[in-house]
């Protein structure tokens, strides 16, 4: 019986931590989620679901291990499937609504395009140049988030790189998200 | 001084420093120094000026308030691990779920105890209290820990405050004055709660501690309840009913500390009972 109780005191214990752990995640998530979709609402609802799948398989969670990248690999699956059932991804023109010019510290116009050139990336390319830029994390760490060689990474990022600079300079191949430009 | 090309990869690693300090130092130098490295100086640039053109969009981000079905996201699941249980369908189960999350960790809830999960009408009835008080528990520590912007408005409008919460809750409501004891109002803020808004009201001492009162006005019981006592990690809440409303008053003190504090919280708020609730 003591036994008992002491297990479950513990169990609560480690459960309280792993709550704690996540909630300092979320700030982090969504600012991924958000610069990943491009879109406030479906950011969230991506968090909210990575969120569910992270309690559902929290065995494959190796305690004391850092959560961040756990929790990122778990997004990224959940976004790479919702990729492959989606027909090939359209942004609503609606959805840069979200983007509050306000907020931005540099010159909004500049951002704007930059936030248009984003989501003119390949996906693949996308997780991979804000894994590394936005969130900071290590080529090696990007690999293992992603469940792809290391080389793999550099290549992407070689490339998104690249293409980033084209569309900012009006170079980008023509496709029919580059007519889309925003006006605010 | 005619340098080596540059690997790419090593360019890239030297802008996003994960190069050893040696190696950065060498290609730093090289690309400032000589004139055939223009080209990949130039890279390097462009990349710079990427990154903090994305930090500055996304950055603002971080500093948003958390949405509150995502803190539930995290705390149902939290109260799912304990209790098995078929997958939540909605928000109010997940709610129900914390409570139950909260139930475990709470100490001296006074003879009140959950006898009944099958019965949900009555277990709901049961548990409104206790949910109250674990949302302020967590509103409580999502939004004093917050250095920037713990308070969407200032006590500096008081009155504009009180009105606009008064006005968006559907109920008239006061902020406590609890500088006698030494915290003054700082501000308040807007959350969701259960079916409708609910109200946080922030109080800071000189030392920088910091209490909220959550004030809901979507009790459905209309009923009274003593005192109760409730802790979530190191966040103490004492919560009552009056009524349609529902009070939690939470800190990072001590319990007897908080507990005369939410006396007087009630006094003020509950001016024609003549005595303090049991």
């Amino acid at each position: 019986m003591f036994t008992r109780q002491a297990r479950q005191q513990r169990q609560q214990r480690e459960r309280q931590a792993d709550e704690q752990a996540m909630l300092a995640c979320l700030p982090r998530l969504r600012r991924y989620a958000r610069a990943l979709t491009g879109a406030r609402e479906a950011a969230d609802d991506l968090v909210q679901d990575t969120l569910e799948r992270a309690w559902q398989k929290l065995d494959s969670w190796q305690r004391g291990s850092p959560m961040r990248p756990w929790l990122f690999s778990i997004m990224h699956n959940l976004h790479a499937d919702a990729r492959r059932r989606a027909s090939p991804a359209t942004v609503a023109l609606d959805e840069y609504g979200e983007i509050d010019q306000a907020q931005a510290a540099l010159d909004p116009g500049v951002l704007l395009d930059l936030e248009t050139a984003l989501q003119l990336l390949p996906p693949e390319q996308r997780e991979v140049l804000l894994l590394v830029v936005l969130e900071e994390m290590r080529y090696e760490e990007v690999a293992v988030t992603l469940g792809i060689p290391t080389g793999t990474v550099m290549s992407r990022l070689s490339r998104a790189r690249e293409r980033l600079r084209r569309v900012m300079q009006g170079q980008g191949e023509s496709s029919p998200g580059s007519s889309l430009k925003v006006v605010k | 001084m005619k340098t080596p090309a540059i690997p790419e990869e090593d360019l890239h690693a030297f802008a996003d420093g994960q190069l050893p300090a040696a190696r950065a130092s060498e290609i730093a130098a090289w690309l400032e120094q000589d004139p055939t490295q223009a080209e990949a100086a130039e890279q390097v640039r462009d990349w710079r000026w990427q990154k903090r053109a994305l930090h500055a969009h996304f950055d603002p981000v971080l500093e948003e308030a958390l949405p509150p079905r995502l803190v539930a996201a995290v705390l149902a699941g939290a109260s799912r691990q304990e209790q098995p249980r078929a997958p939540a369908a909605n928000a109010a189960r997940w709610w129900r779920m914390a409570a139950m999350l909260l139930l475990s960790m709470a100490s001296g809830v006074g003879g009140w105890y959950l006898h009944d999960i099958g019965d949900d009408g009555r277990h709901a009835r049961a548990q409104a209290p206790l949910v109250l008080a674990r949302q302020a528990a967590v509103a409580h520590a999502v939004f004093s820990a917050d250095l920037r912007r713990p308070v969407e408005v200032g006590a500096d409008q008081e009155q504009a405050l009180v009105t606009w919460l008064s006005r968006r809750l559907g109920a008239s409501l006061r902020a406590p004055k609890l500088a006698p004891l030494g915290y003054d109002l700082i501000g308040g803020r807007l959350l969701p709660g259960q079916s409708g808004p609910v109200a946080q009201f922030m109080y800071q001492d000189a030392a920088g501690q910091r209490l909220t009162l959550y004030v809901s006005h979507e009790q459905v019981q209309n009923r009274e309840t003593g005192f109760r006592f409730a802790q979530e990690g190191k966040v103490n809440v004492f919560y009552w009913i009056d009524g349609q409303f529902g009070y939690a008053l939470s800190g990072g003190i001590a319990r007897t500390e908080l507990s005369r504090i939410a006396s007087s919280v009630y006094e003020q708020l509950s001016p024609l009972t003549s005595s303090p609730p049991r």
